[in-house]
């Protein structure tokens, strides 16, 4: 056993390794050799549509599903072919799986009563969970006593008292209600910070990505199309899928034609004159001049701190502009658009991959 | 009266009708009858009082089939709902062949009880029956099942549980497949045992179909005549007589209409205890959802 995954008493992290897994159903492949590392107490965030493979990857990590190859390493230590209890991992899931017929204290301790942990070491660690999450009014209650919310700490405190060095969260935030969902985010954050583990977490929320991750895996298909921090996913996506799909709303991406102008503009050029081009541009980089990009204004909308405002640029592509406070756009009025040439990205059509400028 | 009054008592008119003329008016009437003498030609019936019950204390054939239901029930509940249960875990977990697996466990509630008692009766028949068949190939020698004073109660409660466990394991099943998937992969991620899993959690999530099921048992066990009929007619020596077969001889072979009745009555008195208290005693320690 290496030293990495012993956990005693104050929680600390392992590293999560993937090495190559995949996971095939018959000719359709879930994960196609996805390799991955998360080092010791990463947050790290696996980002992606639904059917992308996030849910398969974090399952085959717990162990409920066996990989059809790879390697999957969990502090240094092989477990491709441990079972789930053996791994080191606490998990969340997206439907709580809370016992309905155990109180939450009961519902806490399950996994310690099972593993047989004494009943002293039982009630100190369920006590510090009960602190950490303030749930100690409602350790005589069941399940369905409880808000989601409530649910959703308890789901946590299970996932606190196996003291664990690794914890996967699928898609934990996804049956709670929009504000409930922000402040859950912030202190999920916050516990994961306070106890210093790894945390996988998987959804298909790219705000939640943003605002928790320090390391992004952005999943399509089975496989990974960008693997980076998060300021790094939105500052230089790595292909045109990952543009789209960070940022709200999510990146411009422009056809080009082949002497690199948006069709049905006379320019400005965005890129160089060869064809299969796109440019990517983010509508927050935008702003109104008197030179840039020709557009007409379809529909503004006001969101308070901004509006965005949907644009048609040359033949028939759509634009999409953040512009800061309240912008007085006529619908049909005919506006340009400026930008800081670093701002703008490039993108291959066929492959979909970045062009290094 | 309103017009949605009269629509409502409209509407459950035809079931009401029904229920009052097949369940509550003869229960009434037996009720009733149990209280005077069987009218015989031209003598009417008689007030007794609680004479009929009297009689039925110091009636030998009564305590025999008192005793032999208790025994009829307290082998076959327990033995039915346990089997009911295993093979309910056995045929919710991938097996190849399972639907054919829980169609074999289910054929024998859906075949009617005459023909159940038909085929067993071959089974348990002397010399060229099945039993005796198997056995006789083992060097056993030849018995007379159903004819045997000891072993004619303890075969009748073979058929039976051999009949309720497939329907029980119905209930079962439905209950394990509503189950969600993930309270057992949460369970094994905590390292719990898959018995440690199913006593602690599969078990008591079943509790309300256990009830059920019980409730369903007890019925079943205290209104059974059939097989009786078909395959002992409560003999020998009254060794296979049940409450139920014994309120049909007296009713419709003796037409001693006192008799029946009494009986009828204490029979639903035993019904609606047992009843009382399955649901008294377990149902609180019941976890609905």
């Amino acid at each position: 056993m290496n030293q990495i995954d012993q956990a005693p008493s104050g929680t600390t992290g392992a590293a999560v390794r993937l090495h190559g897994v995949s996971r095939h159903w018959g000719p359709v492949a879930a994960l196609d050799a996805i390799s991955l590392e998360v080092k010791a107490g990463t947050f790290c965030v696996l980002l992606g549509p639904s059917g992308c493979g996030k849910t398969t990857c974090l399952r085959i990590v717990a162990g409920l599903e066996q990989a059809s190859g790879g390697v999957v390493e969990i502090g240094g230590r092989d477990v491709t072919h441990l079972p789930p209890a053996a791994r080191g991992v606490a998990m969340v899931f997206q439907s709580y799986a809370l016992f309905p017929h155990l109180n939450v204290a009961e519902n806490i301790v399950f996994g310690l009563k099972a593993r047989s942990v004494p009943p002293a070491d039982r009630k100190r660690r369920l006590d510090r969970a009960v602190e950490i999450l303030g749930i100690g009014h409602l350790l005589a209650r069941r399940p369905g006593q409880l808000s989601g919310g409530q649910q959703q700490r308890v789901a946590l405190g299970r996932a606190i008292v196996a003291e664990a060095p690794v914890c996967l969260m699928d898609e934990p935030l996804s049956n709670l209600d929009a504000q409930l969902r922000a402040d859950m985010r912030r202190e999920i954050l916050a516990l994961q910070r306070r106890l210093g583990i790894t945390m996988l977490y998987v959804t298909h929320d790219q705000t939640e990505a943003m605002g928790m991750a320090d390391q992004v895996v952005l999943l399509r298909d089975g496989h990974i199309e960008q693997d980076a921090p998060p300021a790094e996913v939105y500052a230089t996506p790595a292909t045109s899928f990952a543009a789209s799909f960070i940022g709200t709303p999510p990146m411009n991406l422009l056809a080009l034609s082949e002497s690199g102008v948006i069709p049905g503009t006379v320019g400005p050029v965005l890129g160089p004159a060869r064809t299969g081009l796109i440019a990517g541009i983010r509508p927050e980089a935008l702003r109104l001049a008197d030179r840039g990009i020709p557009a007409r204004v379809t529909h503004a909308e006001y969101l308070g701190a901004d509006t965005v405002v949907v644009c048609r640029a040359g033949d028939d592509q759509t634009l999409l502009v953040r512009l800061p406070g309240r912008a007085n756009l006529a619908d049909g009025a005919r506006v340009k658009f400026d930008f800081d040439p670093a701002e703008l990205h490039l993108f291959d059509a066929g492959t979909g991959r970045r062009l290094t400028t | 009266m309103r017009r949605e009054t009269v629509q409502g008592w409209l509407l459950i008119l035809p079931a009401l009708l029904l229920l009052v003329a097949f369940t509550h008016w003869p229960a009434a009437t037996t009720i009733i009858d149990s209280f005077y003498t069987t009218p015989k030609g031209s003598r009417p019936p008689r007030f007794v009082g609680f004479e009929n019950y009297a009689d039925l204390m110091t009636d030998p054939v009564f305590w025999t089939a008192l005793r032999n239901n208790a025994v009829y029930a307290l082998w076959t509940i327990p033995a039915s709902v346990i089997l009911a249960l295993v093979m309910a875990l056995a045929v919710n977990t991938a097996i190849p062949g399972r639907a054919l697996v829980r169609m074999a466990y289910f054929t024998p509630t859906m075949l009617p009880m005459i023909a159940v008692a038909n085929i067993w009766l071959f089974f348990f028949t002397p010399d060229y029956g099945l039993f005796d068949h198997v056995l006789g190939f083992f060097g056993g020698v030849r018995h007379n099942w159903l004819g045997d004073r000891d072993t004619a109660l303890p075969a009748m409660i073979v058929v039976a549980v051999w009949k309720e466990a497939g329907f029980f394991m119905i209930f079962y099943l439905a209950a394990l497949q509503a189950m969600p998937p993930d309270l057992k992969e949460c369970a094994a991620l905590e390292g719990s045992s898959r018995w440690n899993f199913f006593r602690r959690v599969t078990l008591p999530l079943l509790m309300p179909t256990t009830l059920f099921v019980l409730v369903n048992a007890v019925i079943n066990a205290f209104r059974l005549v059939d097989h009786v009929v078909v395959m002992t007619r409560g003999g020998p020596d009254n060794a296979t007589t049940l409450l139920l077969y014994y309120i049909y001889e007296a009713g419709f072979r003796f037409w001693d209409q006192a008799l029946a009745a009494t009986l009828t009555v204490v029979l639903l008195a035993l019904l609606g205890l047992l009843a009382w208290l399955q649901f008294g005693v377990l149902g609180k320690r019941v976890h609905y959802r």
